[in-house]
């Protein structure tokens, strides 16, 4: 079977001592919550720390607090099936709880945390294979080689964005809050991504995802849907988060956010922009579709071919906008959450 | 489920050391040399091997194919070719060892293709075969195919594809060998041919095979993955030999990809003639299988293209020409099905267009085609009993077919998601007519020995693969001995204690095995009824035994409890320990290739399923498969269906998902993650319908549930695609991607289909020419070797 390396596991029971321990070990050490990500991706060697700094234990990190007419704030410990099911959220933040409720399968959802989801490892086929598989391949930039496999020309790593809350909380405005290196910060969520597949967090290696900030729902409605080939427990190879805010039939304010298909979130501001003061008829949700499916420039590194992810932007981002007008059927791609 | 099950991944013995396989990264390179001096400095590290260490033998499962190496010495042909073996204190420093080995290569171009392979004849990956990087090459007619297409009203060629896939079974393979200090060896392995593996083992190790015993231990999953002896279990015998110690091997999932011996891809080109009412005029097809590196089974899964589409419908005429290509990928072979989903797929879905231009309904016209019962096909195969219609029948009643196809559906409206039926057919064999090495032996033998307790020891060689041999072959004697099936004791599978049995391949295990413990079991009360009968004082033909007593049934207040008729029995005879034997009729047609694909009988399935298209996604949502099997009996029905569901299951990963793609001479996705095989959650509702039909050569009259079933799924699928969107895949996977491909080509006023376009251009040998034996009368019950008393 596939091995996990040696490691030494620090189970702290606080975010002082997690804190802690991270600055004492450096670059050494890595921050694991559920481990649904981490732990594989250790097996194939993606990962090799010395040192892991367990957070399951730090109370603080886990709950949802607030309400959705002041905004919610959720540690970064919450289970994603804690999210997914939580009254609140299913109710006011649905494309957070649909995003949340379609991460992997059952299980992972109840060890997977909030936190993890929004810092999950981007993906690459050429990436996520064993230690002999890269070997075999030879090794790309994002561990032990220097290229870019899918992009030999390029000086930089096309690595996927692969979650699904992520672009969910970017779509409603969430911010994160960040606690280390002897303080603390809050920033808009889609500020701790970069577009780079190795360096995609703006999170410095000494800081702690502590919560998710939700804005007050102030009228905004929202839906997700997910690409993938099955059901069941694939990682996203397109995600689709749409909010938008509602007067009658017009569109005060909108948000489109693709997911996996660049190396972080991508935010769809044209197309978005094209909503603000129209009235959400066929034609205009069909014209804002055609934009938003501009910013989709999927590679050739995940599963289903990249002109197919492409087309289908389109048809999601249509999708969802009919859910949140209310214009019928927004196709199955919207699952139920159980 | 209780986790009770010991796999060969549970046994641990004592001082047991853990070894691993350096694998190949080159798809096709030239060994220079292997240095382990590094990998041998390790501490920890117990022997470290390469194929210069092993007999310069080449072996394969078919004696046809002698192509493989355990560890390769002069070039490997694959990505996961094995080179080298470590045997070390644990699993984690066995494998950082083999990071140690330094092999020097010489790459070679890589043949990733079938059409590569034959475009470069001046790269061999094989010196032998029947032509450049061809492995084999077939060519048979039975009957004029010319004539039959000029008698025809329609006459149909189209080409189709379907792509390889793997069994992908939980268990990956694992393996303990133990040479023990009596200089004997002892293999536990994850293997559904513990016989082959054992005669293999004596050759390739180059010691008697009277000193070797292979036991095969409870397999979690094999679907035709392990029937080839592999060089995991080649390694740990000799790392056990050099280190005295055992020696434990675990492949990872990655490497199970590279083990492989999966789904051929093939590619198809049939040509079919029909009258205007739906007959079979006469049918040729041609068939490319892309073999990949080694030979395998290959020689018969080129054979399986060919010779079992006959077996459903009247076919007067056949012609069939295949050939195996060899590929620098992973080496295919028999995977639940061998060779016959592909043509199954051709055949099915050109039925499905034939219908459609003869304006036929395609259940009723294939109801009209099946074929006659007791009769010869073109290609001398015979059939017993066929169920076919019923089934077809069944499906059609309980799926409500006639409401849901309402006709070909011409010019109907678009709308986003569109929902279909379709229907396909199949048959399959009950057991392979032939042995793999030529001989005059039984084919399955068991040995029954009654215990004065009143148990029954049930010795067989046969290896349960999770589709519940051993329980079917307990009740068969329980059945005959009119005892609890609790008071059998199976013990299976482990070549010094049982009799052999071909293995659990080609559905063959409880006909087979079950002939030879019917007969075992029926001499055993012979002997006991003798005993009984004296002590009673009336004729042994009268006696019966049920319910744990023998007896007459007129005074059963006398009947003696099963203890006391075994001491009786063995007061008289000695111990009570009797043989059964079974070999199949022998009725191999009489023409070089007529060993592959006769059987003693033949399963046969129809399906209906029903399914939506997104038109704007391509993506297609199974709602209901309806499936009726003939199983001839069936002797534990939740056993059977679970066969058939799993077979349903099976069938629409091949359909819908499951792909073997290359990329720069590596497998694409070997993980459970990236290769896509549907979960229970993709899997919809499924109708399982069983037929009967009794069939006079099977145990209690049953035929075969475990492949069958699985063959109508893929274009059953594809006629319901077609039906609900107007678009024809001719080739599987049938993926959203390809159903918009062919919605934007019917846009563009271009045929609607997805399929292959071209076919490779080779050139097949003259076919062997025979008469067709269509519609001949199958000879009379034939008097199977070894079992002349029961027919007495």
């Amino acid at each position: 079977m596939m091995r996990l390396p040696p490691f030494t596991y620090v189970a702290a029971r606080t975010l002082a001592e997690a804190a802690a321990a991270l600055a004492e070990h450096g670059a050494d050490a890595m921050l694991v919550a559920g481990g649904t990500d981490l732990y594989p991706n250790m097996k194939r060697r993606q990962f090799e720390p010395k040192v892991l700094v367990g957070l399951r234990g730090i109370r603080e990190l886990a709950g949802v607090r607030g309400s959705a007419r002041e905004g919610l704030t959720l540690g970064a410990g919450t289970t994603l099936a804690a999210v997914a099911a939580h009254r609140e959220i299913v109710t006011h933040y649905p494309a957070l709880a649909t995003a949340a409720g379609l991460v992997s399968s059952p299980q992972l959802r109840n060890m997977g945390t909030l936190g993890g989801n929004v810092c999950v490892d981007t993906r690459c086929n050429y990436y996520n294979q064993s230690f002999e598989w890269r070997r075999a391949i030879g090794f790309c930039m994002k561990k032990d080689g220097d290229v870019c496999l899918v992009a030999p020309g390029s000086p930089r790593c096309w690595a996927v964005s692969s979650s699904d809350t992520a672009p969910a909380l970017v779509s409603l405005g969430a911010a994160v809050r960040l606690v280390g290196g002897g303080g603390e910060r809050t920033v808009p969520l889609a500020a701790l991504y970069h577009d780079d597949g190795i360096e995609y967090l703006a999170k410095r290696r000494d800081e702690i995802v502590t919560d998710i900030l939700l804005p007050p729902v102030d009228g905004w409605r929202s839906a997700y849907l997910k690409l993938r080939r099955r059901g069941s427990f694939d990682f996203p190879v397109l995600g689709v988060a749409v909010a938008a805010r509602l007067e009658g039939a017009v569109v005060r304010d909108a948000r489109i956010v693709l997911g996996a298909v660049a190396s972080r979130p991508r935010l769809a501001e044209k197309a978005a922009a094209a909503l603000v003061g129209r009235r959400l008829t066929p034609e205009l949700i069909a014209a804002v579709a055609e934009l938003a499916a501009g910013p989709s420039k999927p590679l050739d590194n995940t599963d289903f071919t990249h002109p197919y992810r492409k087309k289908v932007t389109r048809v999601f981002v249509a999708r969802a906008l009919r859910a949140l007008g209310g214009l019928g059927d927004a196709g199955r791609a919207v699952e139920a959450i159980a | 489920m209780t986790g009770e099950t010991r796999y060969a991944d549970d046994l641990v013995l004592p001082r047991m050391a853990h070894a691993k396989l350096l694998r190949s990264s080159h798809a096709h390179a030239r060994i220079r040399g292997i240095d382990t001096t590094r990998a041998r400095a390790l501490p920890g590290v117990l022997a470290v091997i390469t194929g210069a260490d092993l007999p310069r033998v080449r072996f394969g499962i078919l004696p046809v194919s002698q192509d493989e190496e355990a560890l390769c010495t002069e070039k490997v042909r694959m990505v996961g070719d094995a080179v080298a073996a470590v045997a070390a204190v644990d699993e984690e420093t066995a494998e950082q060892a083999c990071r140690l080995i330094d092999v020097a290569w010489e790459p070679l171009p890589a043949l990733m293709s079938i059409e590569e392979s034959l475009a470069h004849p001046e790269v061999r990956i094989h010196e032998y075969g029947d032509g450049p990087n061809v492995h084999k090459s077939v060519a048979l007619q039975f009957g004029d195919v010319e004539a039959a297409f000029a008698r025809a009203d329609l006459v149909r060629e189209d080409t189709f594809y379907y792509e390889g896939s793997t069994h992908l079974p939980l268990e990956q393979h694992a393996a303990v060998a133990h040479w023990g200090p009596d200089g004997k060896l002892t293999l536990w392995s994850s293997t559904q041919t513990p016989h082959y593996v054992h005669r293999l083992l004596a050759k390739i190790l180059d010691v008697p095979a009277a000193h070797v015993r292979v036991v095969a231990a409870p397999v979690g999953g094999g679907f035709g993955g392990k029937l080839d002896p592999f060089a995991h279990e080649i390694a740990a015998c000799h790392l056990s030999r050099l280190t005295g110690r055992p020696v434990k091997i675990a492949l990872t999932r990655e490497e199970v990809f590279y083990v492989h011996r999966g789904r051929h891809p093939v590619l198809m080109w049939l040509k079919t003639g029909f009258t205007r009412q739906g007959d079979i005029t006469g049918c040729h097809i041609k068939t490319w299988l892309d073999g990949g590196a080694y030979g395998s089974y290959g020689v018969a899964s080129t054979f399986y293209t060919g010779v079992i589409n006959p077996v459903s419908y009247k076919m007067p005429v056949y012609k069939f020409e295949g050939a195996r290509i060899f590929t620098n990928k992973p080496p295919c072979g028999p995977k639940r099905g061998h060779g016959t989903p592909q043509p199954r797929f051709a055949l099915e879905v050109q039925l499905d267009r034939a219908a459609e231009q003869l304006g036929l309904d395609p259940a009723a016209m294939r109801r009209r085609i099946v074929t006659e019962p007791f009769t010869k096909t073109a290609n001398h195969l015979t059939v017993t009993t066929t169920g076919l219609a019923e089934c077809i029948d069944r499906v059609v009643e309980a799926s409500g077919w006639r409401t849901k196809w309402r006709g070909w559906r011409a010019g109907e409206a678009p709308s986003e998601k569109k929902r279909g039926v379709g229907l396909a057919c199949s048959a399959y064999m009950t057991g392979a007519g032939t042995a793999i090495y030529w001989n005059a032996m039984p084919h399955s033998g068991v040995v029954l020995r009654a215990d004065r307790s009143g148990a029954v020891a049930l010795l067989c060689g046969a290896t349960d693969i999770g589709q519940g041999s051993d329980s079917i072959l307990a009740s068969f004697a329980a059945e005959v001995l009119g005892i609890a099936l609790k008071d059998v004791h199976v013990h299976p599978a482990d070549t010094t204690l049982t009799p052999v049995d071909l293995g659990s391949y080609s559905s063959r295990v409880t006909l087979m095995c079950g002939m030879a413990t019917i007969q075992a079991a029926e001499r055993l009360r012979g002997a006991i009824f003798e005993a009984v009968a004296k002590k009673l004082e009336v004729a042994p033909g009268a006696l019966v035994a049920r319910g744990g007593r023998v007896g007459v049934p007129e005074d059963w207040d006398t009947a003696v409890p099963f203890a006391q008729a075994v001491e009786l029995g063995e007061a008289m005879h000695g111990v009570l320990a009797f043989p059964g034997s079974y070999a199949p009729p022998r009725r191999a047609g009489k023409y070089k290739g007529g060993g592959v694909g006769p059987s003693p009988c033949y399963s046969y399935t129809a399906s209906v399923v029903d399914l939506s298209v997104d038109e704007e996604t391509g993506e297609i949502e199974l709602h209901d498969v309806w499936i009726a099997h003939d199983v001839g009996r069936a002797l534990n029905p939740l056993l059977v269906e679970g066969q058939v569901e799993g077979s349903v299951y099976m069938g629409i990963g091949e359909a819908l998902m499951e792909e073997q793609v290359f990329r720069k001479g590596l497998h694409k996705t070997p993980s459970m993650l990236d290769y896509k095989s549907p979960t229970t959650l993709e899997t919809p509702d499924i109708h399982t319908i069983l037929v009967e039909t009794d069939d006079p050569e099977g145990p209690f009259g049953a035929k075969e549930a475990g492949q069958g079933p699985l063959l109508p799924i893929m274009p059953a699928i594809a006629n319901a695609v077609y039906h609900a969107v107007g678009v024809r895949i001719d080739e599987v996977p049938i993926t959203p991607d390809k159903i918009l491909r062919a919605l934007e080509a019917r846009r563009r006023g271009k045929p609607a289909r997805v399929g292959p376009e071209k076919l490779p251009l080779f050139a097949f040998k003259e076919p062997v020419v025979v008469e067709s034996a269509f519609g001949q009368p199958a000879d009379a019950v034939v008097v199977r070797p070894f079992q002349a008393e029961r027919l007495a």
